[in-house]
């Protein structure tokens, strides 16, 4: 029987960079995914013949570190594109543009805070960045590297000058709406700007807790937050992984479902020594390492009567409900939207922040939202291949979509959100509806059965603050270590989280090596 | 509305055996336990102990936690969540067990009756039920069912216990050993009688449900009548149990998940409890975190003192030197032990003291005049009081 240095559950992102980073190191390594395709919610599927579309569409804080150290470009990767604009679209077509570093349409004052508003944040951001590709120490620590981590932070903070500190200790908690509020009056560009606060979480503008801090999170990529769709779409970048990994002596397993990761027990306690396929095949390696999100990981896999009760406890409480739907269309030809001269930005329905809140109030008592708020990109506008000629893919993410509907999901709260969906769109393209071929709408329930991925959360589980930093997932398991000897964490339930980051997949792999 | 009636929902529990007992509380001296009323004593508490050790008494234990475990995990969840290795228990055997947080503080001690291959019955002295749902969670195959308030349960202790039992007509009470049990049939219901109790001596737990409770305590009295069977209380249960070397909770342990300061509860090394801990057992709740207290040797150990001259130790702390400089701990409990002769006393010394001279300044208090004095201790290994007649299988019969 093969014996690995290393097995990795899930052939997701974060698992690809992990793979990369410990091949490279000299491990063995073999990565194994459900699916028969590499990179998990990037992965491009055929959702009508002849087109394809990506979970995730685009990109916004792929690390730019891990590009240049995988040398992801010398294998297809290019990322020398520029930004996507957010387009806020407008009933009477009084359109805001919004690109990095400027915006256009609205009131001069609103343009002037505008800057304001981005130094701001982009100062704040910037003071974040580096923590993201770190592992948080544990609270209780003698490691001096480990404490020096926090004195970082500490530090980062207080360089900012006092003004700026309290700026931040301020803002970061605070809920989005006070934030747009104290900036602007346009009532599209503060819901504009609010979208990439909220979207992937089970908040709305008027929800206290974290919002900025994860708008923060994702400004750390390339361009301030904005999307970009790289030469090549999203397929290039998990291609890349791939073909590095690959490079680097990585070996791939797919169409294969991991069912159990076994456990050794002895006296010296619990230990991780390899997975059990859907086949009942078993694999040994020296670890493994689960790229699938924690709650699986832990309850699934490793059974929680492995795990210490309070600590089973808590992963089993973890808030792992999406509330995002994704949205594809096949389109006969490019739809026109009214007032829009170019479909290539990401295109935001969501009129006001109230919009936003009323969308979010349906789906917090179970239902979905009946009037739903949803971003759109036309991917073919980029790589036109996806679709056959001349024809053209929508990719849309619809907030807000409960993972757990009150009285379950039928095919009729489907049709009808899909009507409600296309309604919405019409609103803004009145040639929408003759233009489309087929349409699918993934529920989060679809995700998760999709994608193997607990309640079709984008991120592994809420990015919210009692589930950042070292909390994330949980205490005793924040470090990409786990309770069980040899078993290792490295998705996007991981510190720093979710979003096409690798992010979590190099701080396992940098835990493991050292 | 009639006064009696309001607030009905908050007045105490009365147990099975309420009705015979308050018969004989002479002095109505009524506590509380898990929301039952509960007798301290009930003429006289130096008298019920006396009965404990000279003849036999019986002790209203109803209110003690009884829970159900059944199914085809009942035996990986207890195990998991216990820290001894509970798996070659053998049917109609009984073990005494203590279970932890994940940091290895001690939740509570209690026993464990294994009915069968999937049935256990989990016995302790505060409500656990919501730390056995949480110590479920993940296992299919488990139902636990509440039996506090459906089964009575009384223990009867003392030299002449068996004698009572065997006039009964209990057929096998004589091969029962300590920590063994038997089911029969009593006036239509099912009894369960162990080999336990909480007196160090020899004695018998009953258990029966709650309907029959009235016939098991006349059939009891009327047997009991010649080897001088009386009711015991509170009082003098605190008086076996010291003399015999059980902890109490809220004496000697503080419940971890009703512990707020940091680390005011106890470690099972700590109240020398450590014979309980199976580091074989793969897993186990706390067990990393007692591997880790057992390498670093607890903070406290508890510790059984003999201590000089006749005046219970209560709420003293104890030294290194005879001038009081040095504290080095604190008594849990102490009294007279009138069956020892001894002052006696159990107190949480700091470990890394246990070799030094041990001195305890104790108050106490002459006709209002407040006196005190520091006096000598001796580290004691065994239990106070330990009869071989406790052990004995037959018992001697009376």
């Amino acid at each position: 029987m093969k014996s690995y240095d290393s097995i990795i559950i899930g052939g997701g992102h974060n698992a690809l960079v992990c793979a990369n980073y410990l091949a490279k190191s000299g491990q063995k390594v073999l990565i194994i995914e459900a699916l028969k395709k590499f990179g998990g919610l990037a992965v491009d599927r055929e959702f009508f013949p002849g087109f394809r579309a990506n979970t995730a569409s685009a990109l916004n804080q792929f690390s730019e570190k891990i590009a240049s150290d995988l040398n992801l470009s010398s294998h297809g990767f290019n990322s020398k594109t520029d930004a996507l604009k957010n387009i806020a679209l407008d009933l009477s077509q009084n359109h805001v543009y919004i690109n990095e570093d400027s915006v256009i349409g609205v009131s001069e004052t609103d343009a002037q805070n505008f800057n304001q508003y981005k130094s701001l944040l982009k100062k704040f951001a910037d003071v974040l960045k580096p923590f993201w590709l770190k592992s948080i120490p544990r609270l209780k620590n003698e490691n001096i590297k480990d404490l020096l981590t926090f004195v970082e932070i500490g530090l980062k903070i207080r360089l900012m000058g006092k003004e700026d500190m309290r700026e931040f200790l301020r803002v970061f908690s605070l809920p989005t709406r006070d934030l747009m509020d104290e900036f602007f009056d346009s009532d599209l560009l503060k819901a504009a700007l609010s979208w990439d606060a909220l979207i992937g979480s089970s908040q709305a503008p008027r929800s206290p807790n974290n919002s900025i801090l994860t708008l923060l999170y994702r400004m750390s990529g390339k361009h301030q937050g904005h999307y970009y769709i790289p030469n090549g779409g999203i397929d290039s970048l998990i291609d890349a992984l791939v073909s590095s990994a690959e490079e680097a002596g990585v070996e791939f397993m797919s169409e294969t479902l991991v069912k159990e990761i076994i456990i050794e027990n002895s006296q010296n306690g619990l230990k991780a020594i390899g997975v059990k396929t859907h086949n009942s095949e078993e694999i040994k390696a020296d670890r493994i390492i689960s790229g699938v999100d924690p709650k699986q990981t832990f309850i699934n896999l490793v059974g929680a009567h492995n795990t210490e009760i309070e600590f089973s406890n808590r992963i089993n409480r973890l808030r792992s409900n999406g509330y995002v739907a994704k949205f594809n269309l096949a389109l006969s030809s490019l739809p026109s939207f009214m007032g829009l001269d170019s479909l290539r930005g990401r295109m935001l329905i969501a009129p006001t922040m109230d919009s936003i809140e009323f969308a979010w109030d349906d789906t917090k008592y179970g239902d979905y939202s009946q009037n739903p708020v949803l971003d759109m990109i036309v991917p073919t506008l980029f790589n036109p291949s996806m679709a056959p000629e001349g024809k053209h893919i929508l990719s849309a993410n619809i907030m807000y979509i409960p993972y757990q509907k009150k009285g379950g999901w039928s095919e009729e709260d489907k049709n009808e959100l899909t009507e409600k969906i296309i309604d919405t769109i019409s609103q803004y393209s009145t040639n929408i509806r003759d233009n489309i071929l087929h349409s699918e709408l993934l529920t989060p329930l679809d995700l998760e059965t999709e994608f193997n991925l607990t309640g079709g959360h984008w991120h592994h589980g809420e990015l919210a603050l009692d589930q950042m930093l070292m909390m994330r997932p949980t205490y005793e398991a924040a470090q990409y270590r786990t309770p069980i000897d040899k078993l290792y964490l490295c998705s996007a339930g991981c510190h720093p989280g979710g979003g096409i980051m690798g992010a979590a997949g190099y701080n396992a792999a940098k835990e493991i090596i050292k | 509305m009639n006064n009696h009636n309001k607030f009905s929902d908050e007045r105490l529990k009365l147990s099975p055996f309420h009705e015979r007992q308050a018969a004989l509380n002479v002095r109505d001296a009524w506590s509380v336990w898990n929301g039952y009323k509960f007798a301290d004593y009930y003429y006289d508490a130096e008298y019920e102990y006396f009965c404990i050790r000279n003849t036999c008494g019986t002790y209203d234990i109803s209110p003690m936690q009884k829970y159900l475990i059944k199914g085809k995990d009942a035996e990986s969840m207890l195990n998991r969540m216990v820290t001894r290795d509970i798996s070659n228990l053998a049917p109609n055997r009984i073990t005494y067990v203590c279970w932890c947080t994940n940091e290895g503080r001690m939740i509570d001690d209690g026993t464990i009756f294994k009915i069968g291959a999937n049935e256990y019955m989990l016995t302790c002295g505060s409500p656990n039920l919501a730390w056995l749902k949480k110590a479920s969670f993940g296992y299919s195959s488990i139902e636990i069912e509440d039996l506090t308030d459906t089964v009575a349960a009384i223990s009867l202790q003392g030299p002449t216990s068996f004698s009572v039992l065997d006039d009964m007509g209990i057929a096998g009470i004589e091969n029962l050993r300590p920590f063994d049990f038997i089911t029969i049939e009593f006036n239509n219901s099912e009894l369960t009688i162990s080999r336990t109790g909480f007196t160090g001596d020899l004695g018998y737990e009953l258990w029966i449900e709650k309907n029959s409770a009235i016939a098991l305590w006349d059939a009891l009295y009327s047997a009991g009548e010649n080897y001088g069977i009386q009711p015991y209380g509170e009082t003098a249960t605190n008086m076996a149990r010291l003399e015999a070397g059980f902890i109490m909770p809220y004496m000697e342990f503080n419940e971890a998940l009703k512990t707020v300061h940091f680390q005011h509860d106890q470690t099972p090394f700590e109240l020398n409890l450590g014979w309980l801990v199976d580091f074989k057992k793969p897993i186990f709740n706390g067990r990393g975190a007692l591997l880790t207290d057992k390498k670093n040797g607890p903070t406290y150990t508890l510790t059984k003192l003999d201590i000089e001259g006749n005046k219970p130790a209560e709420a003293s702390y104890i030294y290194a030197d005879e001038k009081c400089t040095k504290e080095i701990g604190y008594v849990t409990s102490a009294m007279w032990s009138p069956a020892v002769k001894a002052n006696i006393a159990m107190a949480m010394i700091k470990t890394q003291h246990l070799d030094d001279e041990l001195w305890v300044e104790i108050y106490y208090e002459k006709e209002l005049r407040q006196y005190d004095k520091v006096v000598r201790c001796t580290k004691q290994k065994k239990p106070f009081w330990m009869p071989e007649r406790a052990k004995l299988t037959p018992p001697r019969k009376y």
